[in-house]
């Protein structure tokens, strides 16, 4: 075999060297924090709770209120909002019998709650936090051991119908960060230690409830005698 | 040797663009700041397939036959060259047509795309000018 010659062997070298370059350069881009982030330490303002106490799905004049305390990172949420969720708003929800109330419990081993639960705060900017909520959830396994879940989450907000220039403005201003943590802490004060938790007639359930479980629950409110 | 270079910067810019899609790097480096609405649109998706992902096959394959080509036992042959010159050609055309959706579709000019477009042209370039340097030295 004849050995490379002196010219060759330059040019494998600028060639291992531009190799070594390539790498290193996108080593220093994954490794870079990441631009928007939520965060944690946030002082919470009269403005940002004013008239906020979760997201509603369901009549006002629902005889039953639920709340469900969730971070969009938790498995036990994903599989409740993805699998029980569904027949609860068709059967309670639907039909008047529940109001529902969405907050947020973003849990601090979770990196991406937070991330997660202010993208769907933008979402509910425009108009559309449960088209959001759903395919966040839905897709909780694509983002969530990702390093960095910005980028995914600006595609969910394209999925759910979102203008993405408005959204991505949301998303560095970090505006809602006050909501959340405020959502969190009152959480916290109810006795919330985990996700999902559920809060119905003043008592809070931190099982996965099923459908079936929730509308014995319901059920059992209703036919509860007036104090 | 030119398209051997190429084809690495080429490999590197898709990579870069694919980890982006996989959620790996959270923000592009993009001048005009038009590369994440390129790189999220629904037409960043050949055939189910992310076209970041078809960039880092093509990429790998000509810099592959780029460094085939060089090889002392193809300094002869034409079968790599000719190869290889087909194949830019190809990924020319697929090139001019992400460069028509950015245009008219998207309405978004992403600069990363712009670099691998004038790369893949610069390969084309020299791989005709190598097969007919070829085609004319005596076998």
């Amino acid at each position: 075999m004849a050995a490379p010659t002196p010219g060759m062997n330059r040019f494998y070298l600028l060639l291992g060297a531009v190799a070594l370059a390539g790498i290193a350069w996108l080593v220093y881009q994954v490794g870079k924090p990441n631009a928007v982030s939520i965060p944690v330490n946030v002082t919470v303002l009269a403005a940002d709770t004013a008239g906020f106490r979760g997201y509603v799905l369901g009549a006002d004049s629902a005889p039953v209120e639920i709340s469900v305390f969730a971070d969009y990172q938790c498995p036990g949420c994903q599989s409740f909002e993805t699998i029980q969720f569904p027949a609860v708003r068709q059967q309670l929800i639907e039909t008047g019998l529940v109001r529902w109330r969405y907050r947020d419990f973003p849990l601090d081993g979770h990196p991406h709650a937070r991330l997660a639960a202010h993208a769907a705060a933008c979402a509910s900017d425009q108009g559309r936090f449960w088209e959001m909520h759903d395919v966040i959830y839905m897709r909780q396994a694509e983002w969530s051991p990702v390093r960095n879940a910005t980028g995914k989450f600006s595609d969910y907000a394209q999925e759910a119908g979102l203008d993405v220039g408005r959204y991505d403005e949301c998303m560095k201003s970090a505006k809602f960060a006050g909501r959340i943590q405020a959502s969190f802490m009152e959480g916290a004060k109810l006795g919330v230690n985990g996700t999902p938790t559920f809060l119905i007639g003043g008592r809070l359930h931190n099982d996965i409830l099923s459908s079936d479980s929730l509308k014995a629950l319901v059920q059992a409110q209703l036919t509860k005698p007036a104090p | 040797m030119g398209i051997a270079l190429l084809s690495l910067a080429g490999l590197f810019i898709a990579i870069y663009m694919y980890l982006y899609k996989i959620g790996k790097i959270g923000t592009l480096v993009c001048g005009t700041g038009s590369c994440e609405t390129v790189q999220l649109s629904p037409q960043a998706r050949f055939l189910g397939i992310e076209v970041a992902l078809i960039g880092i096959v093509g990429y790998a394959v000509l810099l592959t036959l780029a460094l085939l080509t060089l090889q002392p036992r193809f300094a002869g042959g034409e079968w790599p060259s000719r190869l290889l010159t087909v194949l830019a050609g190809g990924a020319v055309l697929f090139t001019a047509y992400l460069t028509y959706l950015e245009l008219f579709v998207i309405h978004a000019v992403c600069r990363w795309c712009v670099g691998s477009a004038v790369i893949i042209l610069a390969i084309f370039g020299l791989s005709l000018a190598d097969l007919r340097r070829r085609s004319r030295e005596p076998a």
